[in-house]
């Protein structure tokens, strides 16, 4: 018989109704009797000093309640760091990137607000402003922040071992420059939110994956004791890191005008303001120098990252922490050194996304190993199986890994005929040839940043069996809403129908860091397990006494509560709820729980140890056909054998890998934020190009098990593997196809002509 | 200008979700906007409000529209479904019913979308070959982004509802 009745099962989400009838309501579906509207005015220069508002048109506008600018938030700022707080809600003295929020507008309705806004008049002094980070580094360059010469935002050094040693003892070294694009988190829910600030404090529905941030945040700002901030969470409709783990202009002023007006105030951004303004992955530059032997094992490697920052440093420092402290892993690397830099320019703000820091630093070192496995003449996959850990397995910056599918899943996918065969395949149609690429990667999970990481879980038993489920955990879309029920139901024996799921609310959940590194099924995950077994032990006494029985005895099974080994001690779950509930004046059953995995501290300044509780590896296949006239790409297939521990929910892990593959997948061949002098030139989804259905493969997903002991069941994270692992294996599928290797992403038709030009014309 | 009490509104008569409406209008008013913030009808989304990501699709005259991309008074004399049309009471239309088997959703957002999209190509061909299925879709970024999932419950109404099609087309 199956150990588990509700983990390890494909169950259906549990929102999956209210999603489908259209019921479940986000942000911009909720309206209050009397509600004003907020809309912001925006900057038309990327670098400009600002010499003066005048307000007075707009407020004279019928229907306007109100107009606000920076001066009004009293000099306050926020940051992820305490050194690092440069942002305001509103620009007060300069405005650093195109349309950053300058003034904001409360009116009746929106076309009002929106009118009203261009009403304002802004006197600026344009200033010289620098859009490249290479550029913002030399000397002489304009100044973004005054207090910084070089707008230098960040730097980060890890070194470890003798790297240069071990490039001389090297039998092939080789340095190479890659690029990753500019890319959108990718949402289609834009943000918004509708705040209310009346003598209970501020109430905010907003659409947030980590709402506790702005919890914080509104806190600080206006300062208010975090008793009287109540953000409550509405649907979300997609996150991926960035504006939705932060708080924004619309947020701040939706707040201060509802305090002005006393009324409700309500802000939605277009999906323009949206693609012009919010926070976007960092664009990377990556010099990548590796060491082999000549029997393919990696001696050495030295990063030198060049991140384009943006305007302001946002959670940039982790970023940048990110891109070094996974470096050594999913491969043994002896020697490694690191220097990373985040560079301020005029550009909107990069930030976290998906796959956050790693992918960069991940698709150079995948690229370069397979360029040099060629020049060695060595097979991609012995190369691979040859350098990759095994667990138990510690890294040169202590990084610990306690399980690793990695090879596993290598091989499975080399053991495919997709692989087998693949240069048989490669002849293709017509004018074009069809690649096959392999990628093997490592993702952390359960991740913790610097300080606070508290995820708890709290479990309040009613009399009738039922169960409701408090925790700060936010799902912004993937489905760890459903996995954290089950967990619950697995431990009382129950279904997860019997469990309702709250959702997150300040004045009410634990407090939660939020829904980033794909922390939520590891730590939440535990919290409620511990919540579960909290609740259990406490009716387990009842039971006991009734039965007199030992209370670890006790079993909670299919909604059956028995003594075990005995048939006629038992009864049905309700039934004990019951006499628990109404034992003596009524007793209370409350079950508490909190994460306790990854509480020791990481090392910030130097890179040395673990930024996550465990380490999930993402082993995969991409297959192309590569048309040799036109450039264009189709990605055909892709096989993802992934290692997340034990899968909690068999549907949600496919579903989390074959989102982040395509995510991956857009990045690798189609996305790109075309810039001229800080302004996006395409600022809409018709120009800015993500996959659409037609665009991607059959996706496989194989999961490779593994038993992690820090995570619930065993498991690990099953959603950002997969967002590194698909544009080196993409790019690799297309060297296969064309014989070129790409070292900037996206990979578009455009260079793939010109790089078959060129080497046309070369050969 | 766009809040100016100059431009005229206008009375107009349509039937949405079976019930007949009869609303004043502005002119620059989208569907969009009338569905969802006069009318109260909230399932229907603005992704991207230029008629790319598809999550404000709605089905006018038996064809889908991108909502936000069509003037509310072109709705005059029409009839039009969302996405709260599409089931009565507690029962779900076999679409909904296969997608919510199949996690077919992931943040929800283009969901209804996607769902109207697949009801008016079922209620135009019975059984669609897969190859067809990527077309009206392809407005839908979900389809890809979110979850290559929504594509496996396709398979499930198609044969069911090929099936089943009399049943819930005329319950509709």
């Amino acid at each position: 018989m199956d150990e588990f009745s509700v983990i390890g099962k494909r169950i259906p989400r549990i929102d999956g109704r209210v999603k489908v009838t259209g019921e479940a309501k986000y942000a911009a579906d909720y309206e209050l009797p009397g509600m004003l509207w907020c809309k912001m005015l925006r900057a038309p220069y990327a670098h400009a000093r600002i010499l003066n508002i005048d307000a007075s048109p707009a407020q004279r506008l019928s229907g306007v309640k109100g107009v606000l600018t920076g001066k009004d938030f009293n000099g306050w700022r926020w940051g992820w760091m305490p050194k690092t707080r440069d942002e305001a809600p509103l620009a007060e003295d300069k405005v650093r990137y195109l349309a950053e929020a300058v003034a904001a507008v409360v009116a009746v309705d929106e076309d009002t607000a929106e009118e009203a806004a261009e009403l304002i008049k802004v006197e600026y002094a344009e200033l010289p402003g620098v859009f490249e980070p290479e550029d913002a580094m030399k000397e002489g360059a304009p100044r973004i922040h005054d207090h910084l010469e070089n707008n230098l935002s960040w730097e980060f050094h890890m070194d470890f071992g003798n790297v240069e040693k071990a490039f001389q003892e090297s039998h092939l070294v080789r340095e190479d420059r890659f690029q990753t694009g500019r890319v959108i988190t990718g949402y289609l829910e834009p943000p918004a939110g509708v705040a209310v600030w009346d003598s209970s404090g501020i109430t905010l529905w907003a659409a947030k994956q980590s709402p506790y941030f702005v919890y914080r945040h509104l806190a600080s700002c206006f300062d208010l004791p975090l008793n009287k901030v109540r953000i409550i969470q509405p649907f979300i409709g997609g996150g991926f890191g960035g504006t939705k783990n932060d708080s924004l202009a619309g947020d701040f002023c939706a707040c201060l005008f509802s305090r002005m007006t006393g009324k409700p105030v309500k802000f939605v951004y277009s999906m323009e303001e949206v693609l012009m303004t919010c926070r976007r992955r960092h664009n990377m530059i990556v010099h990548n120098k590796m060491g082999m032997r000549k029997d393919g094992t990696i001696t050495a490697m030295h990063s030198r990252v060049i991140a384009d920052g943006g305007a302001y440093t946002a959670i940039g420092p982790l970023t940048m922490y990110l891109t070094g402290c996974m470096s050594t892993l999913p491969y043994r690397l002896p020697n490694f050194r690191h220097d990373a830099y985040r560079v301020f320019t005029n550009n909107p703000i990069g930030a976290a996304m998906r796959g956050h820091g790693v992918t960069h630093t991940r698709f150079a070192a995948e690229i370069q190993m397979e360029m040099m496995a060629g020049e060695l003449g060595l097979d991609p996959v012995e190369v691979r199986l040859g350098n990759a850990v095994t667990a138990p397995h510690e890294t040169i910056n202590k990084v610990t890994v306690q399980s690793c599918g990695l090879k596993e899943g290598l091989k499975t996918l080399a053991d495919t005929p997709n692989w087998k065969e693949r240069d048989k395949m490669r002849a293709g149609k017509g004018s074009t040839r069809h690649g096959v690429g392999l990628s093997g990667t490592a993702y952390l999970g359960g991740a913790r940043q610097r300080g606070h990481q508290s995820c708890a879980a709290v479990i309040r038993l009613c009399e009738d069996g039922s169960v409701d489920y408090l925790t700060g955990a936010t799902d912004c879309g993937q489905g760890s809403d459903t996995v954290l029920v089950q967990i619950i139901a697995e431990e009382l024996g129950l279904r997860v129908e019997d469990i309702d799921i709250k959702r997150v609310d300040t004045a009410l959940t634990p407090c939660d860091a939020g829904s980033y590194g794909s922390r939520v099924t590891v730590l939440a995950g535990e919290a409620a397990q511990k919540a579960a077994l909290d609740v259990k032990t406490q009716l387990a006494m009842f039971a006991a006494q009734k039965w007199e029985a030992d209370p670890e005895d006790i079993v909670f099974k299919n909604g059956r509560v028995y003594v075990k080994g005995s048939s006629e001690h038992a009864m049905p779950f309700q039934k004990l709820a019951q006499i628990a509930c109404y034992s003596g004046a009524g007793a209370v059953i409350v079950g508490k729980g909190y994460s306790q995995y990854g509480v020791e501290l990481l090392d910030f300044d130097r890179g040395v140890g673990n930024s996550g509780t465990s380490y999930s590896f993402t082993s995969q296949l991409s297959e192309v056909d590569v048309d040799m006239e036109t450039g264009i790409v189709k990605c055909t297939n892709m096989i993802i054998a992934h290692d997340c521990g034990k899968p909690l929910n068999p549907i949600n892990v496919e579903a989390q890998n074959q989102g982040a593959a395509v995510q991956g997948l857009g990045q690798a061949l189609y996305e790109e934020f075309k810039m001229d002098r800080g302004k996006t030139l395409n600022s809409n989804l018709i120009d800015y190009k993500m996959p659409l259905s037609t665009d991607s493969p059959q996706i496989q997903v194989i999961d490779v098990i593994t038993d992690d002991p820090f995570g619930p069941y065993g498991a690990k994270e099953a959603s950002e593997g997969a967002i590194v692992s698909s544009p080196p294996s993409i790019i690799s599928a297309i060297h296969h196809a064309t014989g070129i290797w790409f070292k900037e992403q996206p990979v578009t038709p455009e260079k793939i002509v010109m790089a078959l030009k060129q080497s046309n014309t070369t050969s | 200008l766009r809040s100016g009490k100059s431009m005229e509104s206008k009375r107009i008569k349509f039937v949405i979700n079976g019930q007949s409406v009869e609303i004043q209008v502005k002119p620059w008013r989208t569907l969009l906007e009338m569905i969802r913030e006069d009318l109260k009808l909230t399932g229907t989304k603005e992704g991207c409000g230029h008629g790319e990501c598809g999550s404000c699709t709605v089905i006018m005259g038996g064809k889908t529209v991108n909502s936000c991309l069509v003037p509310a008074l072109e709705a005059d004399g029409q009839e039009i479904m969302t996405i709260e049309g599409l089931s009565k009471g507690r029962g779900l239309n076999p679409i909904q019913e296969a997608f919510v088997e199949r996690s077919g959703m992931q943040c929800g957002f283009c969901t209804p979308g996607m769902i109207v999209s697949a009801k008016a190509l079922l209620d135009r061909i019975l059984t669609p070959v897969k190859r067809r299925l990527g077309r009206p879709w392809q407005a839908t970024f979900a389809g890809a982004r979110a979850t290559r999932k929504s594509s496996n419950p396709s398979e499930q109404p198609q044969r069911r509802c090929g099936k089943r099609s009399r049943v819930w087309m005329s319950s509709l």
